[in-house]
């Protein structure tokens, strides 16, 4: 059997942790492996080290046979290895020709030879599969096509081993179907892909080979149509993982959160919510799913207090808020689990229990008389953290800056749900977080539906959408475009949504 | 796997070490020898001459003091606004209109002995206070920068300061009247204890200010809220805490402190209103004191001792011949190093990995940073 890479046994110490310790990773030409494992399993340090961007303490990389010092990605780039970063490299202003051609630029004496760079382009595109418009700017494709471009640069410089680091993030579902097209199509035409990830969904879908990494230790590599879902799971996370959320039929009573006719703008001056009504009851999950960037993130800070709205109406329990400041929103009964938890949800440089009381210090027993009680404030800490298994070095006097993110999103969630509001935004929750903290956080969050909570569920995990909620909202374009009953409806359906091509009667 | 308070400890005195081999190295390089620094700088802290040539001598202790009440106030203004965010380049103007409300208070007031000085005191708090709210409502208003304002505001506060003093009737046009006897912190006790020195009770209110400073930002409620809007402000704003409110009440303690610290000089040091050609430098260096001292109330009271005896040892330096430069050059190196806080950071991570792995591994590590 030939493999085109090898890494063995290679360990990678940074100060404090072993990020690779003595993992071995080998790749067979022409296949599609995955690398799964949870956030800071060492995926990412491992393809840094094939890429050359850090070097391995000890071990042994080999490419097609033959030992290699990769001592930069340039050295990487002509041993025939690419990457497509999960945030891409692209100039906006550029077509996409320019930016395929950028740095290898085709030349007639000292001009540059676009025609010839779009001709060599469009021959590739052709020839994999990767349909590009070559004469198109940047700022004008969407962002599955962004990504297409990425693909084709590394096509153009020949390369015969693609990285993929968490592809399928920015995409709709029909765009991911599409990436995995030209990935069997990229094989097909013998190139070899590494695919990281931490969706098991994908893996089955499209890869031969996964190998499994768990705090920086290999567990396994199995090939992928013997192994189930369940079992992946269970090698990524060390134990069994229920995918499907326990939850009885929601009992929906009187609408708690109202919106009418919400119009906000967004951060370019514009409107970015253009006139969106939705009601949540209580004792339900409204599910709002999106592509990133439709106008969700506006409608939450219009929501929670931290934009100004421009026309409408916001009720909470028949409460007009629309124009409160937030202190005034979370007495009233608002609860907020932020989308971006290291901007909003926590003071990073806080210890862990001052976190915990940011809503609550100036209120007893947290403080008397303008004097913090730092005795309570630690107690209610340790409360928390027990309660929701918040796994922390130093218990309440740790760094918030120091927890793992699935940790600092649990303290956040241990935060709100323990000031019990009536109307809870939920944004984004389990965004980077492995599994098993998923399985927690999500459960967490049907318990306050269980007991009268009006839940909106914002996310751009279609699963997760699709695992929660009982009703569900589609936006497009800072609209309401289709508002559908969580268990009729499927996949497909709200990927068209999405994508705006497809509009339901609201 | 950093304990973060070490290292909050230890880079300030690694960099205060360097800055005095670096001084060193210079005294060097210039012929001299450093031997007659460390002799100065000893004889400033404890009045001692360590050569054994003169005897005993307070006065050295009083005047070091004395150098260091002014620029830890400025330290405390400039790490007040530091804590939320702010960069106060203000602390020079808001000290000159202080000096200015209390030679106001002093000349035009009358009050018994005790009482007057604390009138003049509070005076100056409040002139600087409001100076400072300029800066921070434009900031908290119209987002615009607070260091362009303050620093204008510098300009305009010499100018006008210096204008309101020769309307008191100026004695050379340039002081003002001398202050009747119940206005002043002139101590007759402190200045006997230390051989004469100018050594006066704004020592008090300078270490209730250290006091207070660390009781309000680590122990209140007002406090907590001025770290959160300081490390975050977007979080801030999500707990649901007024950030533009907070920005103007830290720039108005900050202005209040570098305000008392025009009292402390104006009623202590001096005993008249003094009409300025230029800025003396409070400002500045209290900016230096803040970053050496962390922005701690500790560490604050620490650098502004240690800045305070740079300033003070200028003229025994001088009289043994090293030049009055070499103190700024120490100022200006410890600053800088503490400025290379993560280049010291990685330096003794370098070292405890040498440590702990052997030379090899530590290579490896040095030469990824």
């Amino acid at each position: 059997m030939s493999y085109i890479i090898e890494m063995l046994n290679i360990v990678k110490t940074f100060p404090g942790i072993r990020a690779n310790d003595d993992v071995t990773l080998q790749v067979e030409e022409g296949s599609i492996h995955a690398l799964l494992g949870e956030n800071g399993a060492g995926k990412s340090t491992l393809m840094s080290i094939l890429f050359g961007l850090y070097q391995p303490d000890s071990g042994i990389i080999k490419v097609r046979g033959k030992e290699v010092n990769i001592t930069n990605p340039n050295v990487a780039n002509e041993l025939g290895i690419g990457m497509v970063h999960q945030h891409f490299k692209l100039v906006h202003n550029f077509t996409v020709a320019e930016n395929i051609v950028l740095g290898l630029e085709p030349r007639k004496g000292p001009l540059i030879d676009i025609a010839s760079a779009e001709k060599r382009v469009a021959e590739i595109s052709k020839r994999y599969g990767l349909e590009v418009d070559p004469k198109a700017k940047i700022e004008d494709i969407t962002v599955g096509m962004q990504q297409r471009v990425e693909i084709l640069k590394m096509l153009y410089r020949n390369a015969d081993i693609l990285i993929f680091d968490e592809p399928t993030a920015v995409l709709t579902p029909q765009e991911i179907n599409e990436l995995m097209e030209i990935m069997r199509r990229l094989t097909a035409e013998g190139k070899t892909v590494l695919l990281i990830t931490h969706k098991l969904k994908e893996i089955k879908a499209v890869a031969d080979v996964c190998t499994v990494l768990r705090r920086g230790r290999l567990v396994g590599t199995v090939p992928v149509k013997d192994a189930t879902e369940e079992k992946l799971a269970e090698m990524m996370v060390g134990r069994a993982v229920s995918f499907s959320v326990n939850k009885k039929p929601a009992l929906p009573g009187e609408v708690l959160l109202e919106i009418q006719d919400l119009k906000v703008k967004n951060s370019k001056g514009v409107l970015g919510v253009k006139g969106v009504s939705l009601k949540v009851r209580r004792g339900e999950i409204l599910g709002l799913c999106g592509i990133d960037g439709n106008g969700q993130t506006e409608l939450v800070y219009a929501l929670t207090g931290l934009a100004p709205v421009e026309g409408g109406k916001i009720l909470l329990d028949g409460k007009d808020i629309t124009h409160l400041p937030v202190k005034d929103r979370l007495e009233a009964g608002l609860g907020h689990i932020p989308e971006d938890r290291h901007r909003h949800g926590l003071v990073l440089d806080f210890r862990l229990d001052e976190n915990m009381v940011v809503h609550n210090f100036q209120k007893r027993p947290f403080s008397k008389f303008g004097i913090l009680d730092y005795g309570s404030i630690r107690s209610n800490a340790e409360r928390l953290i027990k309660e929701f298994d918040v796994r922390s070095g130093e218990g309440p006097s740790t760094p918030s800056r120091s927890l793992s993110g699935g940790n600092q999103q649990k303290a956040i969630v241990a935060r709100e749900i323990d000031r019990s509001p009536e109307v809870l935004i939920v944004a984004q929750p389990t965004r980077g977080l492995d599994v098993g903290a998923i399985e927690y956080i999500h459960q967490r969050i049907v318990e306050e539906r269980d007991k009268g909570k009006a839940i909106l569920l914002v996310s751009l995990e279609l699963d997760e959408i699709l695992d929660l909620s009982d009703r569900i909202a589609v936006i497009f374009n800072g609209e309401i475009v289709a508002e559908v009953d969580a268990a009729k409806t499927n996949e497909n359906e709200l990927g068209l949504y999405m994508a705006g091509s497809v509009k339901k009667a609201v | 796997m950093k304990s973060n308070k070490r290292l909050q400890l230890i880079v300030p005195l690694i960099a205060v070490l360097l800055g005095f081999v670096l001084g060193s190295i210079v005294i060097i390089v210039t012929g001299k020898s450093p031997g007659a620094m460390f002799l100065a700088l000893g004889r400033t802290m404890t009045g001692i001459d360590f050569s054994g040539r003169a005897d005993l001598n307070m006065r050295y202790v009083g005047e070091f003091i004395l150098q260091a009440l002014p620029i830890t106030l400025t330290g405390l203004a400039v790490a007040f606004a530091f804590r939320t965010g702010l960069f106060n380049i203000g602390a020079e103007g808001q000290l000159m209109v202080g000096s200015l409300a209390a030679v106001a208070v002093a000349l035009l007031v009358k009050a018994p002995p005790f009482i007057h000085p604390i009138l003049g005191i509070l005076a100056a708090m409040a002139a600087g206070a409001l100076w400072a709210s300029i800066p921070g409502l434009l900031k908290a208003r119209f987002n615009v920068h607070e260091v362009v304002v303050s620093i204008m505001m510098n300009y305009t506060a010499l100018y006008f300061v210096n204008w309101c003093l020769l309307q008191f009737g100026s004695v050379d046009r340039v002081k003002t009247p001398e202050f009747p006897p119940s206005a002043t912190l002139k101590s007759h006790f402190l200045a006997s204890i230390t051989n004469g020195s100018r050594l006066n009770w704004g020592i008090i209110p300078v270490i209730l200010a250290v006091i207070v400073f660390w009781f309000v930002v680590e122990k209140t409620t007002f406090g907590y809220r001025l770290r959160a809007v300081g490390f975050n402000k977007d979080a801030a704003r999500y707990a649901g805490m007024k950030v533009e409110q907070n920005i103007v009440f830290s720039m108005m303690i900050s202005g209040a402190f570098a305000g008392l610290a025009g009292a402390v000089i104006t009623l202590g040091t001096f005993n008249f209103g003094r009409v300025l050609p230029s800025f003396e430098g409070y400002g500045m260096d209290g900016i230096a004191v803040a970053l050496v001292g962390g922005n701690h109330a500790l560490g604050v009271f620490l650098s502004g001792l240690l800045f305070g005896m740079l300033k003070a040892a200028q003229p025994l330096m001088q009289s043994q011949g090293i030049p009055l430069e070499i103190t700024s050059i120490i100022q200006a190196s410890i600053v800088l190093f503490v400025a290379m806080k993560l280049g010291i950071e990685a330096v003794l991570d370098f070292f405890t990995a040498y440590k702990r792995k052997g030379p090899a591994m530590a290579a490896k590590m040095g030469g990824k940073k």
